[in-house]
């Protein structure tokens, strides 16, 4: 890996930052999580957690923020890399949040459960005490994300205050916090979308396989190919047709859209992701378009 | 590819927003949808061309004030190099602002307007970046436009500034003339101003050479985690990890475990991708060592006879950072690379004023923004050394131990 001018290359300093920060939680804090929901970043930062504690397990669980609205391919795919990691894996279920009353879903045929997550997460993290949980956020995803810490405190109800950050110099991470409050860790902060995908490729990371090129009845909304499911069905004037597809982003089913594309593996979308005009959520993520703030709103709520 | 991290300093109207907008979208950083959302937000605002400087507000207070609070970290790349900006707004209450956005960078950009020249705000950015040994500056005088691309105004803020650094530590600078707004040296020499012989500005950002920046001497490895398996498998292994701050650690080597003082080797070093002959920094890397001695979070590898001072007290210089003052004589916790402790400032021996870098000295007490000369006594020995050798063993944070919030960043100066 060395070079005779000791230079890292771009990717090395990212994974090295980020195994660097992933390190620094496991040992100042009792109580960490992972958060993994079966997308390509929280199966980078799950990568990175896997590569800074080898040979020796990874020393805390991770918690998957279910909505009850899954793509299958993911969450056997999540069941599989729990498997094969040997991982603890707490479930932190939107539908229990619903019958138990504690969040109401929206009326609606295709209401999205994406804001309904924060309730569930803040009560995962409340009732099994982590004090601290990675994201796999990264900044240039959104505007509000790109003033977020690596360590973003959280106050008792789980709120982000943009106003109250903390400074955060060199790589003195603060994560003292009193109990009941709690940091979350962006072990990705300074990665884009391409790193990513580079970084996907070579650390070969396994993703659920709805990330590549594949057939699937679609029906066009706006601008976004929908797939057709157990929840989301087309309105009358929707066609559906069979398209050839993949998903640039993995959330709830409701409300992420697939694009276009015949990449079959990574290389093929790395091409695509550096060819591409659109981020990745402006191109598939029907809840972000929602206002010029609504990541800061759900942010400040207590959201990923 | 190559990593470069850089931070950029001034207010709106030296233009810093249109920069930093030209630079991500002439480098295609900038997607479709983001550039219809500001043209969207322009038009609403009832602007006629849509303002690159939307790009870079995130907070909704920002958008509806009109001015930036934080720190925003911007990406982009060229086939060269990737690039992480640190934006940090101008304005003087956020000096606090500015030395986080400065503390990991390679370079600092400050912007000037060639019709105002240096301004008190020039000078403390300046002053800024050097205090936190940013190894690179560049000073953009951008408005060349205005000033009908005069070779006579350039080469006078030229030389103003270059008067004023030399009271300053800056290991390297460079002039450019720019009009971020017409694109005039951003990404492509300007046929605007022939007389200019120097590089288009992101043409310097590819090429600027960061490699002899770090400290590769003074081998320095604060112990971050202790990996010990306890599986069958690896029924022995035991290393250390942690991140390489400085020198180059390489297996073989003997070395020395501070607080303790124990001598051993280097038997093997492990990376994320398998097995090293050697290391150095930034890597994170996992150290195993032919003895069995007990080492901890918090200590420090070294080499034999290259030490860093290991001592309870030590001058600094402190930013500070939260709106409490400095209560000299309170104790505060500290966070210096793996080891917490705690300190206290004894001594307070001047405040510097940021934008005549006078000396005031017999102040009380340092309040959010102000730079001081401080001494400080630690509970417990830190293994530091002065910062303007090593960035990582030379910097620690203040923490207030009731609140929890970082009220201060710290240069060390000398350590006795």
């Amino acid at each position: 890996m060395s070079t005779p001018t000791y230079q890292l290359s771009q990717l090395q300093s990212l994974e090295a930052e980020g195994i660097h920060i992933i390190r620094e939680v496991a040992a100042e804090f009792e109580r960490p999580v992972m958060l993994f929901s079966g997308g390509k970043d929280s199966a980078v930062m799950l990568w990175l957690a896997r590569r800074a504690f080898t040979p020796a397990p990874i020393p805390f669980p991770v918690m998957h923020v279910d909505t009850g609205h899954n793509f299958p391919e993911v969450l056997e795919y999540r069941d599989r890399v729990v498997d094969m990691l040997g991982l603890r894996l707490v479930v932190a279920s939107v539908q229990e949040s619903i019958d138990a009353g504690r969040v109401t879903e929206l009326p609606g045929q295709h209401s999205s459960r994406n804001q309904l997550q924060t309730e569930a997460l803040l009560l995962g993290i409340t009732q099994n005490r982590f004090d601290a949980a990675f994201g796999g956020a990264r900044r240039d995803e959104e505007k509000a994300r790109a003033k977020e810490r690596v360590f973003s405190f959280r106050d008792e109800f789980g709120q982000w205050d943009p106003k109250i950050q903390r400074p955060e110099l060199w790589s003195l991470y603060n994560g003292r916090h009193h109990a009941g409050e709690h940091i979350r860790v962006f072990p990705l902060s300074n990665w884009t979308e391409s790193d990513v995908w580079h970084y996907i490729e070579h650390a070969e990371v396994p993703l659920p396989p709805i990330y590549f090129a594949h057939q699937r009845q679609c029906f066009r909304r706006g601008d976004m190919w929908m797939a057709v499911g157990p929840w989301t069905s087309p309105r009358p004037h929707e066609q559906v047709e069979t398209v050839t597809v993949r998903y640039r982003t993995v959330g709830d089913m409701t409300v992420t859209g697939a694009v276009e594309s015949t990449a079959t593996a990574v290389a093929d979308i790395i091409v695509e992701v550096s060819a591409s005009r659109l981020t990745e959520r402006g191109a598939t993520r029907a809840d972000d378009r929602t206002s010029e703030a609504s990541m800061e709103d759900r942010k400040r709520e207590g959201y990923f | 590819m190559e990593l470069l991290r850089l931070a950029t300093a001034g207010s709106v109207d030296d233009g810093k927003s249109t920069l930093i907008g030209r630079l991500l979208y002439d480098s295609k950083s900038i997607f479709e949808d983001q550039y219809a959302a500001i043209e969207d937000a322009s038009r609403r605002r009832g602007e006629d061309a849509p303002n690159l400087a939307l790009l870079t507000d995130g907070l909704r207070a920002e958008r509806e004030q009109g001015i930036t609070i934080d720190v925003a970290y911007r990406y982009f790349a060229t086939p060269k190099r990737a690039f992480i900006l640190a934006d940090t707004p101008g304005h003087p209450q956020y000096t606090r602002n500015m030395v986080t956005g400065a503390s990991t960078a390679n370079l600092a950009l400050v912007l000037v307007d060639a019709r105002n020249g240096i301004v008190e705000q020039s000078r403390r950015h300046a002053f800024l970046a050097t205090l936190l040994r940013v190894p690179h500056l560049v000073l953009c005088v951008n408005k060349m436009d205005l000033v009908d691309y005069d070779q006579g105004v350039f080469d006078s803020i030229k030389e103003e500034f270059e008067q004023f650094a030399s009271r300053l530590d800056i290991g390297d600078l460079t002039s450019v003339p720019v009009s971020a707004l017409n694109g005039d040296n951003v990404v492509t020499r300007s046929g605007n101003m022939p007389w200019y012989e120097g590089s288009a500005l992101l043409h310097h950002l590819e090429e600027v050479y960061i490699a002899s920046d770090r400290n590769l001497t003074d081998v320095r490895f604060p112990v971050q985690y202790v990996i010990r398996p306890r599986k069958d498998s690896h029924h022995d292994y035991r290393g250390y990890a942690g991140t390489v701050a400085a020198g180059v650690i390489k297996v073989g080597d003997e070395v020395e475990v501070l607080p303790s003082g124990l001598g051993t080797s280097i038997s093997a070093i492990d990376t994320p991708n398998g097995p090293v002959e050697e290391a150095y920094p930034p890597m994170s890397v996992c150290v195993r060592l032919s003895e069995d001695v007990d080492i901890s979070r918090g200590d420090m590898i070294c080499r034999p006879h290259n030490q860093p001072t290991m001592s309870q007290t030590m001058d600094a210089t402190l930013c500070w950072m939260a709106d409490q003052p400095l209560q000299p004589g309170r104790r505060y916790a500290i966070k210096h690379t793996t080891r917490w402790s705690r300190a206290v400032v004894r001594t307070l021996h001047y405040r510097v004023d940021v934008n005549t870098m006078h000396r005031e000295e017999g102040v009380e007490s340092l309040r959010r923004n102000d730079i001081g000369r401080v001494t400080l006594r630690m509970t417990q020995p830190l293994f530091v050394d002065e910062y303007r050798r090593n960035r990582t063993t030379g910097g620690f944070i203040l923490v207030d131990e009731g609140t929890n919030q970082t009220v201060a960043a710290g240069m060390i100066t000398e350590a006795s």
